[in-house]
């Protein structure tokens, strides 16, 4: 089952940049001209989303260093252990909407420190896979087309942040337990 | 809400600073994070360039309408209002079957050319439709069979079997998905997107909140799904 997952995410993007221009040949496409008229558009859309994600960038890189990210773990870690879930995860689950590579560093800090197989490891790598960074998914998408008022959007993503950090902790403790 | 985040944060950080005397910290951490922003798009220069480019040919060659029209239901079924075999909706259906199969980046090119074509549909170009609303909640929640980066790590910590995670991961991430679309629904009904204020809504605000979400549902413009 593991190598056939492990073949088959090696063989996907290979197989579908392949399948595609060859799809749009047999339609009588010009391939490579449709290409480069799509490509055009690529720069400018990347360019577009600068503002946005330094604006964002900045703001949660502050929040980090200046350790408000810590004082707010330290005040809600009891209150986790009470409920049975291990203190060590919660900032994970502060850090996963806010930044994908800083949650990513620091799941795998929390593998290496407590071990794959452990329950905190196990844990850690199910809130790590099971959603992505709203605030950075927010940013780049609205980010992208020059959304300013996004509604309720951002409330959705955090909520259902919140919602699948607490059903992969207790699924977890179900499963592993 | 995205404004007052961000002030929080902003202040929050500079206060905490003060306090724990981390001012010079949060300064480079500033400009760090500057840096690190410019750096990601530069980054998604090339990602967005080369899909961009291909998903061109998959539309001018009718792929995208045509896995649109695959699972035409259940896009249907999230995306009301947009018009049936509008091109968003190809691009809709590219991005969610890029984030299934966990083809992260090609996933958010594919999501931002059905911004794009949503936003096309937009009347309002500086306020998000709820269809944009709704891709951003899948998107956010993300529904990936295959969490391949972290196997990979488990992997690199000797792990005896790297990949039980896939079946936790796949529950955590259906719920989470389930709950963000059952939220968009809810603020989808409560709030009646863009249509211009009518002579019943001030009653219905005083009426009891499930009261006015019944009423709204029951003969909303939209058809019910």
């Amino acid at each position: 089952m593991y190598a056939f997952i492990n073949l088959l995410s090696a063989w996907m993007i290979p197989a579908i940049i392949a399948f595609i221009p060859l799809y749009g040949a047999f339609r009588k496409v010009p391939v490579y001209e449709t290409f480069t008229e799509g490509a055009k558009e690529g720069f400018g859309t990347a360019i577009s989303i600068i503002p946005h994600l330094v604006g964002m960038m900045v703001a949660i890189s502050m929040f980090r260093a200046s350790g408000a990210m810590d004082f707010i773990t330290g005040a809600m870690e009891p209150l986790l252990r009470y409920i049975g879930i291990p203190g060590e995860v919660l900032p994970l689950a502060l850090l996963r909407p806010l930044t994908g590579a800083g949650s990513l560093a620091f799941t795998s800090d929390l593998i290496a420190t407590y071990g794959p197989d452990s329950m905190i490891g196990r844990i850690a790598s199910t809130i790590q896979g099971s959603t992505d960074t709203t605030l950075y998914v927010l940013t780049v998408y609205f980010g992208a087309i020059g959304i300013r008022r996004t509604r309720y959007a951002l409330k959705v993503g955090l909520f259902s942040d919140l919602v699948g950090f607490v059903a992969a902790v207790f699924i977890c403790l179900y499963i592993f337990g | 809400m995205v404004n007052w985040i961000w002030l929080f944060f902003i202040v929050i950080s500079v206060v905490v600073a003060a306090a724990t005397g981390r001012m010079d910290a949060v300064t480079q951490a500033a400009f760090d994070g500057a840096k690190n922003g410019v750096t990601i798009c530069f980054g998604l220069i090339s990602i967005l360039v080369f899909w961009m480019g291909l998903m061109r040919i998959a539309e001018d060659a009718g792929l995208l309408a045509r896995l649109a029209r695959l699972l035409s239901p259940l896009v249907r079924l999230l995306f009301p209002d947009v018009p049936k075999g509008h091109p968003a909706m190809g691009y809709i259906m590219s991005n969610m079957s890029a984030n299934i199969l966990g083809l992260g980046n090609a996933a958010t090119p594919m999501g931002i050319k059905a911004m794009q074509e949503l936003q096309k549909l937009n009347p309002n170009p500086d306020t998000a439709t709820p269809a944009m609303c709704t891709l951003l909640a899948l998107n956010t929640s993300s529904i990936t069979l295959v969490p391949t980066t972290l196997i990979a790590i488990r992997m690199n910590y000797g792990s005896v079997n790297p990949a039980e995670i896939v079946g936790t991961t796949l529950a955590a991430t259906a719920v989470a998905t389930i709950a963000a679309i059952a939220l968009d629904r809810w603020y989808r009904h409560r709030q009646p997107p863009l249509a211009p204020p009518t002579a019943e809504q001030p009653l219905g605000k005083q009426e009891h909140r499930s009261a006015g979400l019944l009423r709204s549902r029951g003969s909303g413009k939209r058809p019910a799904t």
